[in-house]
């Protein structure tokens, strides 16, 4: 089984903290860790493609947002890519609805000669793209009403992962050719598969470098002759289990796409490569939460042991601070000393106190990040108190971002 | 409810849909019940939140309450399941390792999509309807499922399975999922927290599931919180007008410092409250009009433990889980 201990090592790396504790005093201080300055990347024209990776529910989609409009609004021109965006982050660019052709988002301040477009990656229209593209109409009308096509490329999941890829790569192959744009956004999907597609490559090598697809390719009906023993006992042993039919129907299948195989790997394969270079900085996003940030140290470590340029974190929704001058032992003890007249003073020092106790704990939560994770520059965004609905929003989130 | 024996845990990314998914077992254990909790995201959310070394694919009991109760829990890993399966329903033997040497194995669980939904949801329906001596293994599953945004796809991947293998084993398998899926044994439950985003697919998953035929149970609220002021006060807090000299008099009374940067930093922080309780009132009625049982759950200030997981649990016995 040749790819098992890959499997084992990825296994291992899910492990619960999955962290590398530095040891000595100074481990973990908070202000020694380095700062992002989202500013510096979005300015750099070296920088072509930025990747924002992280678990869902921490403003990763808004994150991309922000950041795309920024660059825009300082003269780059940027493309958003979302793989998976909220209907109301649609709506905060001004598009009713987003699709899979980049669309100019309308209210954007261009005049530093920037300009921002959107779109989201559907996933079956971007296949559909590449089987009419690739095959004769008729080959390909064969395909689209092929049964195993239609749930491959509406319903099942795995699929995204490949197509990322795809869109990835004609964006990129468009902004070289037009000059249309300069850098690219991507966020994407809510998962720990969030990097899968960066093994879309591998896994499509490992197939078709493998025994199992000359097995598919076979002739259904073929001389026997031709078949060996060990191929006998495979072909016996998947048509036990999907039954005669089903297995003819996925040979039928996997015969009529095959030729689109080899151009799509070629294709995976440079965008792979394209990725790993430094005009590529990649994101982790995380909001201050045992999770989001178990989930960050993930990302971190997957990143760096593909060789990926991470450029740093991003840590979205930080308590920001209380009223000053009274600790929340303080706040507490005078909150239980006041009577029901004082009502009011008594809730806003329950308040305080609470606040400062988050605080506290999300610092310790960061500290415990920075101590496995020295080197990840960090930027934070303080909290807002209501969601993002508008541009406007998005650029607070930038300004917070990069103050 | 006490029929269902399928609990099945969405929710948007965030909102604490693993660590509801435990409190539910918990709470489903606590009348002598044993109960089975899978994920199936590769996470360990489950061992990290019972504070345990990370789970193998093994069925292990994390959890044990009064009269018998226990939660058991699995992590189900994709391969060993199709292995499991492989070795299970068809005795494969030697051509078993045929199928892996030819890369069989490696295809389906990680290079074909779909496949790994249909082994996972395939590993939760064995264990639902799993009997040892005549008895049901478990008085319930919860599944810690995949995030709105994919449940729909991923509870109905087997009915895409049934529309492409008309007749054989797959077919008949994807069948007898469905059926367990679309019975009153099988219930969906939503996590959600009150802020516009994850209401909003919460919402929006509800109808997808309604669309598919699939029974939905209660909408969990999570992580709500208590207005800390008046009705008044909150309404004056909102507009920015709360009653500064009150609140000086008050912190003097209480012996603390009074200064006009104290009184305008607490009004501040009344202020942010007032507004988030406003907001989260908006998004509770559009989920008391969405047609199922709410339950709230209330904000842990002290952050997630072990001793909140039970504190969960018991809220959720009192609304009759």
């Amino acid at each position: 089984m040749p790819r098992k201990p890959q499997t084992q090592e990825r296994t291992s790396r899910q492990g619960r903290s999955g962290t590398r504790p530095r040891v000595g005093p100074l481990a973990g201080r908070l202000s020694d860790v380095p700062r992002l300055d989202p500013d510096a990347l979005l300015a750099d024209p070296a920088v072509r493609i930025i990747v924002c990776c992280g678990s869902g529910g921490v403003g990763k989609t808004t994150t991309s947002a922000a950041l795309g409009l920024r660059a825009a609004e300082s003269g780059r021109k940027v493309v958003v890519l979302t793989i998976d965006p909220a209907r109301r982050l649609a709506q905060s660019m001004g598009l009713s609805e987003l699709d899979n052709r980049p669309r100019a988002v309308v209210g954007v301040d261009t005049s530093r000669g920037g300009r921002l477009d959107a779109m989201m990656l559907d996933m079956k229209r971007t296949i559909d793209d590449v089987v009419e593209s690739h095959a004769s109409p008729e080959k390909s009308q064969q395909i689209l009403d092929n049964p195993f096509y239609q749930a491959l490329s509406s319903s099942f999941a795995g699929t995204q992962e490949y197509m990322a890829m795809e869109k990835l790569g004609q964006l990129h192959a468009e902004a070289q050719q037009s000059g249309r744009w300069d850098l690219i956004v991507v966020d994407t999907p809510p998962s720990r598969s969030a990097l899968d597609f960066l093994d879309a490559p591998d896994r499509l090598a490992s197939f078709l470098d493998g025994r199992l697809i000359k097995l598919l390719l076979m002739p259904t009906r073929g001389p026997a002759r031709l078949l060996s023993a060990g191929v006998n006992v495979v072909t016996n042993a998947i048509s036990k289990v999907l039954g005669g039919q089903m297995l003819q129907d996925v040979q039928t299948f996997v015969a009529a796409i095959d030729s689109l195989f080899g151009g799509f790997r070629a294709r995976a394969d440079k965008t792979y490569q394209i990725l790993k270079n430094p005009q590529t900085a990649f994101l982790v996003v995380a909001s201050p939460d045992t999770d989001a940030l178990r989930e960050a140290a993930f990302f971190v470590e997957r990143l760096d042991a593909d060789g990926m340029p991470l450029s740093g974190l991003v840590l979205n929704r930080v308590t920001t601070a209380a009223a000053s001058g009274i600790s929340a032992q303080a706040a507490l003890a005078a909150a239980e000393k006041l009577d029901d007249e004082h009502a009011l003073t008594s809730a806003l020092l329950r308040l305080q106190a609470e606040r400062l106790a988050r605080i506290s704990r999300e610092r310790g939560l960061r500290r415990r990040f920075a101590a496995a994770h020295p080197t990840v520059a960090t930027a934070t965004v303080a909290a807002l108190a209501s969601d993002v609905h508008d541009l406007e929003s998005l650029r607070e989130i930038a300004e917070l971002m990069t103050a | 409810m006490t029929d269902v024996r399928l609990h099945i845990v969405t929710g948007k990314g965030g909102t604490g849909k693993t660590t509801v998914a435990a409190a539910l077992a918990l709470a489903l254990a606590s009348g002598g019940d044993r109960v089975l909790l899978c994920e199936v995201e590769g996470r360990q959310g489950i061992a990290s939140l019972f504070d345990v070394a990370p789970l193998p694919y093994e069925e292990r009991r994390v959890a044990v309450g009064p009269g018998g109760g226990e939660v058991v829990a699995l992590a189900i890993d994709v391969e060993a399941a199709l292995l499991e399966y492989l070795d299970m329903f068809y005795r494969l033997g030697r051509a078993g390792k045929a199928l892996d040497r030819f890369g069989v194995i490696d295809f389906a669980t990680t290079i074909a999509p779909g496949v790994r939904d249909v082994l996972l949801t395939g590993k939760v329906y064995e264990a639902t309807r799993r009997h040892d001596h005549g008895e049901p293994a478990y008085d319930a599953v919860v599944l810690d499922a995949p995030p709105t945004g994919r449940i729909g796809h991923f509870l109905n991947v087997n009915e895409e399975v049934a529309g492409i293998a008309k007749v054989g084993p797959i077919r008949k398998q994807a069948d007898s999922i469905m059926r367990l899926l679309r019975s009153d044994l099988s219930q969906v439950h939503f996590v959600t927290s009150l802020e516009e985003m994850p209401v909003q697919e919460t919402l929006d998953s509800m109808a997808e599931l309604g669309r598919l035929g699939l029974p939905m149970g209660s909408i969990i609220v999570n992580m709500a919180r208590q207005p800390e002021l008046s009705p008044a006060d909150l309404e004056a807090a909102c507009r920015g007008d709360l009653d500064a000299a009150a609140i000086e008099i008050g912190l003097k009374e209480a012996g603390v410092r009074a200064d006009e940067s104290v009184v305008a930093g607490l009004m501040l922080l009344g202020r942010e409250h007032a507004e988030r309780v406003a907001l989260e009132a908006e998004q509770r009625i559009l989920l008391d009009s969405a047609g199922q049982p709410v339950v709230t759950l209330p904000y842990l200030a002290d952050g997630m433990d072990l001793g909140g997981l039970y504190d969960l649990a018991e809220e959720l016995c009192e609304h009759g889980f």
